[in-house]
């Protein structure tokens, strides 16, 4: 085993590096006076400045935000769903059906899905009038989609772990369902909820394919507006945006594990 | 499980919950994930038209009674121009087969250097892994553009450095391909990896170093075949969607890199030839049929395989 | 003649903690040797360092006269099993038993033979193609010993061999193992935190505490001669005094107090030295009445567990001092003493211990 662990560490750190100097590369650049990302021309910040007064990205940046909001909540209510009868239901009449069909969406092409899901739009309004034209709405509706498939994964994982005998002490108390479920149940899961929720918002607000086919005149989406911004030509201000994302999932994920951390070490303190 | 479900059984509104839980989901996905592939099924069998929608209704009451739009034309257009679409095809199978491989090679350590850590370590990678997850994919492949760029940093350091005369082109390439690939489904090949090595018992590995093994037989007779789960679970995590991959061919790629993806985009947004679009759409979900089934076996094996069979050990 | 493993102060530091701290340790071909230790006490780790899976901070280990630094665990005459035993869970019970013969080189039918004389050596002959998830506890506890004795090792180690099976499983395993060593003639070294398993299979057992090794001998020296008031204590029950000794003879001495107790002792012990008696108790005699024996003293009754085969007895004296006993069963003149009672209790200087610790 000794002998395998140089492989192993420069195969490792050299994966670690692919993964990091893009991006690393990108935000030291973005303080670049210069628009090129070979040649340092000195710091600046007008990158930074710019991306404030751009109306197009901060508008695109708000409607993201209020789709994924959306998206997620949605699809972490019918993902927790999903998960419960998955844990807990046993072989019920559709489980295969449910299976297949909350199983497909994670592995199928985007491109696939924004397609059909376009089609079915479009015939369901010729059908209904609704939903008539595709706009927010439209995009939350796909993103919830494949996003409650995503936060039942999450979420059924943490079930299975979870132990059945509280949920039983609670009912030889006298508790009933679904009271059993929202009082002990949910709060004990909440971790993975949590991060099903934040899971599906990031794969909505990233999302670029399957906006632009379900997205309407006035409800371009961040990507969508980077995405033709870049096959024009590289725009500094990208940089700007991208390090600002960055800095902010940064310190969200490793503030979050920080706190989980410490609540776990004060949990065995507590004992 | 089935210990504490009696209790539910028996509660008549839990029975109607039971049903709304799953029925809830279930029509949702119905409607918004089955009924489009119908949908799309069925405009591939109709042909274009200028107007709103661009294609003709595939049937309908019209002045003179049922009508249908029914054609075959679109699959025969893809079987006549069949280098433009199933060049396409294959070119999309065996990028997305050699990016599974590449993926491969780089998560398998970086897993196993994650899940032989201390509790400590174990964390702070992983933190490190998922982090450019969390971060938009088209902006870390907007970056590797900034680095493989005729002018982009990789060349200028190296000109700068001595080390080559002239730019490499590196964009637009297999290998921007493998980069964008590796880049973006990482992530996705390293945690089922992990889940399974984290699992490994260690002392199995002392046991066979203590009956004789060396590290090449360790690892051919006992660690590999412990984590093939893992290597089947990720490879198709990363093989399905990447063959239907979009953003990367077309940022990263050109003509020679040419993606079913790709030829989709065009096809629909290009040249509004949506019946066309679809029959392609339909094309990719046929490639992917065989795998995205065994995809679904294997996720019902693993879990029967990892439940032991207590009346069969009783009875020895 | 060498012996055929030694171990030359051994120490063994990981990052702050000393898991074995300067131990020596010789051990005969053929023995059954046990380490007994309470959890932490480094036991575990001295087996790791005999494997190989760890290397000595400081210290030599021979075996059968060769040093065993740098050695791999793959290429050492030694082989291990593991406390939960370590099954490669993805390759049937032949297999695993075979393992470490394929790994030698061995093929075909000679491999097949070899095999299946081993199944028939743990009793599971008909069970050879099964899966480890397939076989009960002490189903799988048998494959692992199979597997650990395929390679004809010189040595081998046993991590708490039968920890994980139930009392009554237990109980047999122990002397099928012991069989299994005499049959064999290879040199056991058994770990194990319980002393009655101990006592059963070893020929010699070495007591270890904080990484050293307190005491080693054979079961009978350990429980009737131990050598500290840890040994003592650790092995069974016993009762101590603590006193000082007022005066002495060639042949025994006697401590102060209203205890008044005699105990048989050879060593020069002066008079006023601070010495622990220790008294065991199936060496306790306890009746109604006085018989003018020696180390006679009057004890009320504390408390009582009625076993069945004896009984267990805590017993108090009007000075406060403590005797537990073990009465059995038989038919006396007097009826059994209850809760509360005054009785005498009265023991023989020879079965007396007299510690210093």
């Amino acid at each position: 085993m000794g002998r395998m662990n140089g492989l192993v560490l420069s195969l490792g750190a050299l994966g670690f590096g692919i993964l990091y100097l893009p991006i690393i590369i990108m935000v030291i650049f973005s303080f670049n006076a210069g628009k090129l990302v070979s040649v340092w021309s000195g710091a600046s910040l007008k990158w930074y400045a710019g991306l404030l007064e751009n109306d197009q990205l901060l508008s695109a940046f708000g409607t993201s935000l209020l789709i994924a909001v959306w998206a997620a909540t949605i699809a972490t209510i019918f993902g927790i769903c999903i998960a419960v009868a998955f844990v807990r239901f046993g072989n019920f009449r559709s489980r295969l059906a449910l299976s297949a069909i909350a199983s497909a969406p994670l592995v199928m092409p985007e491109i696939v899905t924004g397609l059909s899901m376009l089609l079915l739009f479009i015939s369901m309004e010729s059908l209904f009038g609704w939903p008539s034209g595709r706009g927010v709405d439209t995009i939350i509706i796909a993103h919830a989609t494949f996003g409650m498939c995503f936060a039942a994964v999450v979420i059924q994982a943490r079930l299975r772990d979870f132990d059945m005998a509280i949920e039983e002490a609670a009912a030889d108390l006298g508790a009933t369902q679904p009271f059993i479920f929202l009082s002990i149940t949910l709060p004990v899961i909440a971790p993975a909820v949590v991060a099903a929720w934040l899971l599906a918002f990031t794969l909505s607000f990233d999302d670029l394919v399957i906006a632009s086919f379900v997205s309407g005149p006035g409800s371009s989406t961040l990507p969508i507006v980077i995405f033709s911004k870049v096959r024009l030509g590289v725009t500094p201000e990208i940089n700007a945006l991208a390090t600002v994302m960055i800095v902010v999932v940064a310190v969200a994920v490793i503030g979050a594990s920080w706190a989980i951390r410490r609540r776990l070490s004060g949990r065995d303190q507590n004992q | 499980m089935v210990r504490g479900m009696g209790k539910y059984l028996v509660n008549l509104p839990a029975v109607t919950g039971r049903r709304l839980v799953i029925a809830l989901p279930l029509i949702w996905l119905a409607v918004f994930f089955f009924l489009p592939l119908v949908e799309t099924l069925q405009v591939s069998f109709t042909s274009p038209r200028r107007g709103i929608p661009p294609y003709e209704p595939l049937w309908g009451i019209g002045d003179d009674g049922f009508f249908t739009n029914f054609t075959t034309g679109n699959y025969a257009l893809l079987l006549q121009y069949w280098s433009d679409y199933f060049g396409p095809a294959f070119n999309s199978i065996k990028l997305a087969f050699f990016s599974t491989l590449v993926c491969l090679l780089f998560a398998y350590p970086m897993a196993w250097w994650i899940a032989r850590s201390n509790e400590k370590w174990r964390t702070i990678l992983l933190v490190l892994v998922m982090l450019p997850f969390w971060t938009s994919s088209l902006l870390r492949i907007y970056a590797l553009i900034g680095l493989l760029n005729p002018n982009g940093f990789i060349n200028a350091a190296g000109l700068w450095l001595g080390l080559i005369d002239a730019p490499i082109q590196m964009m637009q390439t297999d290998f921007s391909i493998y980069m964008g690939m590796v880049l973006t489904y990482l992530p996705l090949m390293i945690l089922p990896l992990y889940a399974v090595m984290v699992r490994l018992d260690a002392d199995l590995l002392d046991a066979a170093a203590d009956l004789g093994g060396s590290g090449v037989q360790i690892f051919r007779t006992i660690i590999l075949p412990l984590t093939l789960p893992g290597i089947i679970a990720g490879s198709l995590l990363v093989f399905i969607p990447a063959v239907g991959e979009f953003v990367i061919p077309a940022l990263l790629g050109g003509p020679d890199q040419l993606m079913m993806g790709k030829v989709l985009w065009t096809e629909f947004f290009r040249n509004r030839d949506w019946p066309v679009a679809s029959a392609i759409a339909m094309l990719l979900l046929a490639i992917l049929t065989v795998p995205i089934i065994y995809a679904r076996y294997q996720d019902g094996r693993d879990a029967v395989a990892e439940t032991p069979n207590p009346k069969q050990a009783e009875a020895g | 003649m060498a012996p055929f493993i030694r171990l030359k102060s051994i120490s063994k530091h990981f990052a702050d903690v000393v898991a074995v701290d300067d131990l020596s340790l010789d051990i005969e071909k053929g023995e059954l040797f046990c380490l007994l230790g309470a959890s932490g006490c480094g036991k575990s780790t001295l087996l790791r360092l005999l494997a190989g899976f760890e290397s000595p901070t400081k210290g030599v280990i021979e075996i059968d006269g060769q040093d065993m630094a740098g050695v791999a665990p793959a290429d050492r005459p030694v082989n291990f099993m593991f406390q939960n035993y370590a099954l490669f869970p993805h390759m049937s019970v032949a297999d695993n038993i075979g393992y470490g013969l394929r790994r030698a080189g061995m093929r075909g039918t000679e491999l097949a033979e070899r095999v299946d004389s081993l199944l028939k050596l743990v009793r599971l002959h008909k069970l050879g193609g099964r899966k480890p998830h397939q076989l009960s506890g002490g189903q799988r506890q048998r494959v692992a010993l199979a597997r650990a004795l395929a390679r004809r090792p010189k040595l081998l180690l046993l991590d708490e061999p039968l920890a994980a099976l139930d009392k009554k499983l237990r109980e047999d395993t122990q002397f099928e193992l012991v069989d299994i060593q005499e049959k064999l003639g290879t040199t056991f070294i058994v770990v194990t935190h319980d002393q009655e398993e101990a006592m059963t299979l070893a020929g010699r057992i070495g007591i270890m505490d904080a990484g050293q090794l307190v005491q080693v001998d054979a079961p009978r020296r350990l429980y009737e001669r131990p050598k500290s008031s840890f040994v003592a204590d650790f092995l069974g029950t016993i009762s101590f005094v603590d006193a000082v000794v007022a005066s002495r003879d060639q042949t025994s001495i006697t401590i102060g107090g209203d205890l008044n107790i005699c105990a048989a002792c050879d060593d020069d012990l002066p008079v006023g030295a601070a010495v622990k008696l220790a008294i065991r108790p199936e060496k306790i005699y306890l009746s109604r009445t006085k018989s003018g024996n020696v180390n006679e003293i009057e004890v009320v009754v504390e408390d009582l567990a009625y076993l069945g085969f004896a009984t267990n007895y805590r017993v108090k004296t009007a000075s406060g001092q403590m005797f537990k006993l073990q009465q059995q069963q038989r038919r006396s003149l007097d009826a059994p003493l209850s809760w509360g009672e005054t009785g005498y209790v009265h023991f023989d200087p020879q079965d007396v211990i007299v510690l210093q610790d």
